[in-house]
């Protein structure tokens, strides 16, 4: 006779207040493949914990945003934000579907590039731009949006000895009714700072200003921020145009959408709450229009979109090490992946799906990573059936920082694959080894041997 | 009559009550529907769940916090055990989900709601209310939303304590100094969330009115009420119908201006000088509805019979000086029916 | 380990504790267990139907088992009456 299915004995006492199984039970229904390949046949493959990305939820979602903006407005670009995820994998998936690249750092800078995307289709953001990369991004016909008037000088001085103009843009600053308010990037716009720095660039530089970029905040939940941003860079456009009789190429409303994931400390399901593209689209591009732009002077939007593009095409597949008792009694279970590559759970309760069937019972467990640090917690309460050791889980979207913010600390960092559209698995990126430390490092050769 | 069923959540007729029974005793009364009431419930011990004379069968639900989807796979079983016309759910807290999904619900199971659209929620939330106000014409005590402990300390360069911190959904308390702001702030934060609203405390009589909107700007019933006796949860002990057109006046205004659709209650504080402020909207029927049915409007009635696409008609007069009082009562339950709710979810 | 004599147990995993007034819910595999505690098997003995019943080693069977009567304890639902 065949043998029935096992699950860990639990008792718990009924709370007044407490959950309800059937409010909960389908939170965790099980999750056992990922587009037409078994978690089990994953792991099996690639080793536990691993990253997977799926591309078709990645095309889909490029599609969804860019069909909100461009049914509503009629010119719209977007930028891959390559500081969200830059394996090169994922940044060619969207440069097909026809972002640029919008990049914060030389290194990234170098690895648009080197992913092949010409120099006219980089967007160089940040406060931290050397001179020998300043003048790499004139020559590339880059756009160079301008931090502080540091760079500024510094820009003005590097494209003196060039026959190319650069094209640059301001970041601005400004109140749009958020907290916090992020004003310690570009300048600021009702202070009046923008404008000056505008002056400066068209009265006294070689360089053309060609477009205006804000980046209001992150995680956002309220398109009407973006209506108010959309609403003041327009302002400030139209009253270049009226001052300098200069046009605006660009409008850059930077990113900050926020994703499907469940801030810490939100009440509602982040999936529940957060608005969708057509929302932040309608907040955008009513303001653009009714800005007072004549015609032929709209301008192009630029959205840098990271986090809610790529989000939920990422899942992180781990494995239970082991399970214990707290000594109040709570049940803790310790997984083989923790802040150290899971970043985004020091802020977001991400949703945790087991791979495998269990029953109806659950537990309220706290789940632990491997590393050896009190921090590493993963979420600090959840509900999930018993899991033994072994089991495995599925963790959702995870797509965004993850694999930018992720640590080597005491172990190495896992493989990355791709899922096409095919449900073909690829290897985009392999999982670390002693040698990918070792190889960084340099021995003096007195210490070559261990004893002395 | 018109056999008709309706399920109800805020069965939590405790010391500070959902507004569920009093919806439920109101549709009983009906003299059109015939209704079967079906209990939406979160706790095991939410009272309506025993009240079986109130209350025909009462299921589990998922809380709003653990999402739409849940909620909406709930239902779904629900309607494979039952019939259901209508849903009236009766918590701040969960109506965004009811709202959001009242498409959906419409559309894959047949039931109807009458809830306010989405703009119009959001609109009157607590940390949209001085804009609400502006918009509307409509005074509002000077309030900051705050979204950490460090902004708490620059409130005094704006406000004066007294000061009302308010939750987002729920809660609120008076503090008199930084140092009850701070506690105040904890202890709401941790429960609801953040932001956490801070708000000019304004000095007079709280009157209270319940309204119902027709979803076109018309509105289709009110009463005001004054609370006569407060519990220490600030809750209405009693209260007494009354005779104000300037509330009234101020309602439709504020019903035609919005277009709501459904019930509500504005909390509003009357100076000395007669000035109104407008405290608070919340965006269901009060736990003291029932005083309007025995003012002679019946509220919930007249939701049940828009919901399902009738028209009705305004209530033009209500019955001055008609009081409530609550009271609390001792209900014996037998151990079986709360292992029932606790194993099965259903009673 | 024993389990209070006079602790109310239903089919559907809830269970009554009459004297402290507090109640509980098991899984199924929970509720065999403590029924098989009522009827006086041994810790050995349960482990050993456990094990026949069910898809699972011996390892996991003891280890789950020591959990489960921690929780038990620190649920207050066993008594030793003997020792005391």
């Amino acid at each position: 006779m065949k043998k029935a299915l096992y699950e860990r004995p639990v008792i718990q006492r009924l709370n007044v207040g407490l959950m309800n199984k059937y409010g909960t039970k389908t939170e965790f229904e099980p999750v056992r493949e990922i587009d037409g390949n078994s978690v089990a046949s994953l792991t099996g493959q690639f080793g536990s914990p691993l990253f997977v990305i799926s591309e078709k939820t990645i095309r889909n979602t490029y599609r969804d945003a860019n069909r909100a903006f461009k049914t509503r407005y009629p010119k719209v670009q977007f930028a891959w934000s390559y500081k969200t995820n830059y394996i090169s994998a994922v940044c060619n998936v969207f440069h097909q579907e026809g972002s640029w690249a919008e990049v914060v750092s030389g290194f990234e800078y170098a690895k648009a590039l080197h992913n092949g995307i010409p120099g006219s289709k980089i967007i160089f953001n940040g406060p931290d731009k050397t001179k020998e990369e300043l003048e790499l991004a004139i020559k590339n016909d880059s756009f160079i949006h301008l931090d502080n008037l540091d760079e500024f000088y510094l820009l003005r001085e590097v494209s003196a000895g060039l026959s190319k103009k650069p094209k640059v843009a301001i970041r601005v600053n400004m109140d749009t009714g958020i907290y916090p308010m992020w004003d310690r990037f570009g300048f600021n716009y009702e202070n009046g700072e923008a404008m000056d720095v505008v002056n400066k660039i068209i009265l006294n530089s070689n360089m053309d200003l060609v477009g205006l970029h804000c980046h209001i905040g992150t995680f956002m939940l309220a398109p009407s921020a973006y209506s108010v941003a959309a609403a003041k860079l327009s302002e400030l456009a139209l009253s270049i145009k009226k001052k300098h009789n200069k046009t605006i190429q660009y409008l850059d409303l930077g990113g900050g959408f926020a994703s499907r994931n469940t801030l810490k400390g939100s009440y509602l399901q982040g999936a529940d709450a957060s608005p969708t593209f057509d929302m932040f689209a309608e907040a955008i591009s009513s303001s653009l229009f009714n800005a007072g732009f004549s015609e032929g002077d709209l301008p192009l939007l630029v959205l840098e979109t990271g986090r809610a593009l790529i989000d939920e095409a990422g899942y992180l597949l781990g494995s239970v090490i082991s399970n214990k008792r707290l000594s109040d009694g709570r049940r803790a279970t310790i997984m083989d992946f923790g802040v150290n590559i899971l970043f985004t759970s020091f802020w977001y309760n991400h949703k945790i799906s087991p791979a495998q069937p269990f029953g109806q019972y659950s537990e309220d467990t706290v789940l632990y990573g491997p590393l050896c640090m009190n921090i590493d917690v993963v979420r600090e309460q959840i509900s999930l059936p018993p899991l033994k050791k072994g089991d495995q889980v599925v963790v959702h979207t995870v797509g965004a920082y993850n694999m930018t913010q992720w640590m080597q600390f005491i172990a190495m960092r896992p493989a990355v694959v791709m899922i096409d559209l095919n449900n073909k698995v690829h290897l985009v990126r392999k999982r670390e080894g002693l040698e990918t430390i070792e190889g960084q490092e340099v021995l003096p050769g007195y210490l070559k041997n261990c004893e002395r | 009559m018109k056999k008709i069923s309706v399920a109800v959540t805020g069965l939590n007729a405790i010391d500070s009550p959902g507004p569920g029974i009093s919806v439920i005793r109101a549709l009983r009364e009906s003299k059109v529907f015939d209704v079967r009431i079906i209990g939406l419930s979160y706790e095991t011990l939410e009272p309506g769940i025993y009240m079986h004379d109130l209350v025909d069968k009462t299921y589990q639900v998922p809380l709003p916090s653990t999402g739409m989807e849940l909620l909406m796979q709930r239902l779904a079983y629900i309607c494979s055990q039952e019939k259901m016309d209508v849903i009236i759910p009766n918590f701040d807290a969960e109506l965004f989900n009811y709202i959001k999904l009242s498409d959906r619900i419409k559309k894959e199971l047949g039931i109807s709601t009458f809830l306010p659209d989405l703009d119009a929620f959001e609109a009157r939330h607590k940390v949209n209310l001085s804009e609400y106000g502006k918009k509307h014409g409509i005074r509002v005590p000077k309030s900051k939303t705050i979204f950490n402990i460090a902004e708490l300390s620059t409130l005094k360069q704006e406000f004066e304590y007294p000061l009302a911190i308010k939750g987002k959904f729920y809660d609120a308390t008076i503090v008199y100094s930084y140092e009850q702001a701070v506690a105040a702030f904890n202890k709401i934060a941790s429960k609801w969330g953040l932001p956490i609203i801070a708000q000019e405390f304004v000095r007079g009589e709280e009157v209270n009115v319940t309204a119902i909107g027709d979803g076109k700007g018309a509105l289709i019933g009110a009463v005001p009420m004054k609370k006569q006796y407060i519990t220490d949860k600030g809750k209405a002990w009693s209260g007494i119908s009354i005779d104000d057109n300037k509330l009234l006046d101020m309602t439709r205004r504020l019903m035609t201006s919005t277009k709501w659709r459904g019930g509500l209650e504005l909390e509003i504080v009357k100076t000395d000088a007669e000035e109104y402020y407008l405290l608070e909207i919340n965006p269901r029927f009060p736990a003291w509805i029932y005083l309007a049915v025995g003012c002679g409007q019946n509220h919930p009635e007249a939701l049940v019979r828009m919901a399902l696409g009738e028209t009705v008609k305004p209530f033009t007069t209500y019955e001055v000086g008609k009081l409530f009082v609550r009271y609390s009562y001792d209900m014996i339950v037998d151990l079986k029916e709360f292992e029932k709710i606790s194993t099965s979810g259903e009673l | 380990m024993e389990i209070k004599k006079n602790i109310a147990l239903s089919d559907t995993g809830f269970v009554f504790d009459p004297s402290t007034g507090n109640s509980f819910s098991t899984n199924p595999i929970g509720l065999e267990i403590i029924q098989y505690m009522r009827q006086g098997l041994s810790d050995g003995k349960i482990q050993e139907l456990i094990l026949n019943r069910y898809e699972v080693d011996k390892n996991t069977v003891e280890k789950d088992m020591e959990d489960f009567m921690t929780m038990l304890s620190k649920l207050k639902l066993t008594g030793s009456y003997e020792k005391d």
